[in-house]
């Protein structure tokens, strides 16, 4: 069956769009999430967070652009279903973006007198981004239909990302600075990982229960015995994680990068929860992927590019994380 | 307003406000590159100066670029979720190609060059800068040959109602493409040699006269006057390229009604689509024909055999005089201050004010030229193939128009504050910010600032 292109091309999209989904939310992720604690910070340890993420925001956020193009190119009807479903967290989510986008430039060039100004929208472009992002996924999970039982469940899922995402943000700071503020980002990143796990535990409990089709996929036999280790990894993650950022940092600042690294196996096995849930549908319980991609041929010359490409990306995004290895320094390198 | 003005005005809306960034940064990009270069070959300390204030504004300008531009992959699907299903096995691998090979290059190498300045060798700095440039043009390549493709669709086929593509390189290399991007590369160009022009030229009429303002001033002064004639030549080419592909286009344009030779150039009227004639002509005898046909006899299509099936007149009328007429002060005012610069080797009072007055003439330019040719497309979002009302989404006005009004209510608080914010750079000169220095700055700015 595999080998029919048009079977196996909308999977390989699907697949590469899912990649693309998870790379996005872990790593804007921790940028949004090092947004959203601006909240706790103090105003002189804004610079040194905005450090940590300065060289890498922007190639983070492409990785939302590549994700909706791929839904855009290879499954455009469900892309115009999606997104008209969600048209308003859609634009709460752009305005969001495009607040803390400009913020992060204007911080630091505009007169010191609308610092605290540009500051505060950089928190709450943060912020709403990623309430819309948790919002959103909720309705996704339960069908994009908007009835009240739907919409309370979609604003617990968004508190619960923006909580996650605050989580990352303050293991990334945990990583990338020192002294006070990462004494404090393992803190901020413990209050996030609770909320984080409550939301978590909300959404697997939710699903099956609202999808007859996701309950039969998780709770049939032999299924339930080849899925349990999602679940108990899961909540191993959270156990584990929470114990080691109640010791960050550790004494010579060793293991600095283990609570990001949890994290994202954290958001990693939701993903790998949520993909088994949906596929192969790509709008839920209405149109599977199959039903939706574009036609083989242009999809194998996207393929082409991208197989040629994406290892290219890969190899300069590293570079740059290597260039910018350590501790974050002051914010004006250049 | 029915939903579909609504949906048009919107994405007209952020379109408008997008292209604005990238029309600066496509330039300027190659322009810090041309700083970085001369720098690291004369070791003055001038072209430095330049690099790190022109960084500033680059990089402000590519994060508003940045955001605007992930708003408009989204209202994609929003706006006109029938244009990717109908024509998105032909959009769809253009859009994809220029976030795999544009977005991630840029971005990467972006924070490369605006931060590790002291983290990597020298000539990776300067190569990081050369990516940027490059990825930029290479992210405007993609996009023109997509709307090129849009205004003059080839290398197509229709299956079952859904476009397909047969011969890629004829969808890429569409007729209207080398003459839409040489155009618009050469807008960017201006845009960025004026802004650079007028920045500096207020910082020279406030006594900021270092060797950073001047090499900028003299470089983009000299850009924009070599520039300026090779753009004049590429629009004329563009307009016999759009007379022969979309003659309805041109014929809205010139707001000529009737098909037939000796055709006047109109200078100004008030186009009346109502009863097909225009109001207080002033023209010049076959004009018009001689510019189009480069013959007096010449035949220029009239509106009157595309009726019903034509672009509305009037925008397309006004929005081509706009242009043409900002690019004429454009070659006025950039030969004058090449020459001045040249002569007297430094600027002057009034030639200080009028490149002050011209700096965003880029932008007045570009968005008219913009508007001539997307209202010039009309009714078709893809000429011949789909029109624009049948790409449109069920998405309810109300809700479209809370959106816009929040769009809007944005984009002009943006707007304002980057204006004012290059101003404010522009006022504090080259100095290297910092936490340390901003107090000092404050203090010695205090009395006028905000």
């Amino acid at each position: 069956m595999f080998d029919d292109p048009a079977v196996w091309l909308p999977f390989v999209f699907a697949a590469l769009m899912g990649l693309a989904i998870l790379i996005y939310v872990v790593l804007d992720g921790y940028d949004l999430g090092v947004g959203i604690l601006f909240a706790l910070a103090e105003e002189d340890e804004k610079d040194r967070m905005i450090a940590a993420i300065g060289p890498f925001w922007d190639a983070n956020e492409t990785w939302l652009v590549l994700a909706v193009g791929l839904l855009l190119v290879a499954f455009p009807a469900a892309h115009g279903i999606i997104l008209g479903a969600l048209y308003l967290p859609v634009a709460l989510l752009l305005l969001g973006l495009i607040l803390r986008g400009v913020a992060f430039e204007f911080r630091a060039k505009a007169h010191v007198g609308w610092k605290r100004l540009w500051n505060r929208l950089f928190f709450a472009g943060s912020l709403l981004s990623a309430l819309a992002q948790g919002f959103m996924l909720g309705m996704y999970t339960l069908g994009l239909a908007w009835s009240a039982g739907n919409v309370a469940f979609a604003a617990l899922t968004a508190v619960c990302v923006a909580a996650g995402y605050a989580m990352l943000g303050g293991a990334w700071l945990v990583f990338k600075t020192e002294g006070a503020l990462q004494v404090k980002a393992a803190r901020w990143a413990r209050l996030g990982l609770i909320a984080c796990a409550i939301g978590f535990a909300a959404i697997s409990a939710a699903s099956p229960l609202a999808s007859p089709r996701i309950f039969a996929k998780w709770f049939g036999w032999p299924e339930i015995a080849l899925l349990a280790p999602l679940p108990l990894a899961a909540g191993a993650a959270f156990l584990g994680l929470f114990v080691l950022l109640g010791r960050m940092p550790l004494k010579g600042d060793t293991w600095s990068w283990l609570p990001f690294l949890g994290g994202a196996a954290i958001f990693l096995l939701a993903f790998a929860g949520l993909a088994y849930s949906f596929y192969p549908f790509i709008v839920p319980d209405r149109l599977t992927i199959y039903e939706t991609a574009s036609a083989p041929e242009s999809l194998t010359v996207i393929l082409a590019g991208a197989l040629v490409v994406v290892p290219v990306i890969a190899g300069y995004s590293a570079l740059s994380y290597w260039i910018f290895r350590g501790k974050a320094g002051d914010l004006y390198d250049h | 307003m029915d939903a579909l003005v609504l949906a048009r005005i919107q994405f007209a809306a952020n379109i408008s406000f997008h292209i604005l960034f990238p029309a600066i940064t496509i330039a300027l990009g190659w322009v810090l590159l041309y700083f970085k270069l001369r720098y690291a070959g004369s070791r003055d300390a001038a072209w430095m100066d330049a690099y790190r204030f022109w960084t500033k504004v680059f990089a402000l300008s590519f994060a508003i670029g940045v955001v605007s531009g992930i708003t408009m992959s989204f209202q994609f699907g929003t706006n006109w979720p029938g244009f990717m299903t109908k024509a998105g096995n032909v959009a769809g691998p253009l859009l994809a190609y220029e976030v795999l090979t544009a977005f991630f290059l840029e971005a990467v190498f972006l924070g490369i060059m605006l931060f590790g300045f002291k983290r990597v060798p020298g000539w990776v700095h300067t190569l990081a800068t050369f990516l940027v440039a490059a990825g930029t043009t290479l992210s405007a390549f993609w996009i023109v040959a997509l709307n090129s493709w849009m205004q003059t669709p080839s290398g197509y086929e229709m299956r079952d109602g859904v476009l397909h593509a047969a011969d890629w390189w004829a969808v890429v290399f569409n007729p209207s493409m080398p003459y839409r991007l040489a155009h618009m590369l050469l807008a960017s160009g201006l845009t960025a040699a004026f802004l650079i022009a007028g920045l500096s030229a207020y910082r020279w009429l406030r006594g900021d006269r270092e060797g950073g303002v001047m090499v900028a001033l003299k470089s983009s002064v000299r850009i924009a006057a070599v520039l300026i004639p090779i753009q004049i030549f590429a629009g004329d080419q563009h307009g016999l390229n759009t007379l022969k592909h979309q003659p309805q286009k041109i014929a809205a344009m010139e707001a000529n009604w009737e098909t037939g030779p000796d055709v006047p150039l109109v200078l100004f009227a008030w186009p009346d689509e109502e009863n097909r004639t225009n109001h207080f002509e002033i023209a010049i005898p076959s004009g018009a024909s001689l510019i189009l046909t480069h013959d007096p006899n010449g035949v220029v299509p009239g509106l009157n055999d595309f009726e019903g099936n034509h672009p509305p007149v009037a925008p397309l009328f006004w929005g081509f005089r706009v242009m043409v007429g900002i690019g004429v002060l454009m070659l006025a005012v950039s030969w004058w201050g090449a020459w001045t610069l040249w002569r007297r080797g430094d600027a002057g009072l009034w030639l200080g004010r009028a490149l002050v007055a011209m700096t965003f003439s880029g932008w007045g330019a570009t968005l008219a030229g913009w508007y001539v040719t997307e209202i010039g497309r009309q009714p078709w979002l893809v000429t011949g193939v789909l029109t624009t009302a049948e790409a449109a989404s069920a998405t309810p006005a109300p809700m479209i128009g809370l959106t816009l009004a929040m769009y809007l209510i944005v984009y002009a608080g943006l707007l304002g504050a980057y204006v004012s914010v290059l101003f404010y750079l522009a006022r504090k000169g080259a100095q290297p910010t910092g936490a340390p220095q901003e107090g000092a700055i404050q203090t010695a700015l205090g009395a006028q600032a905000t």
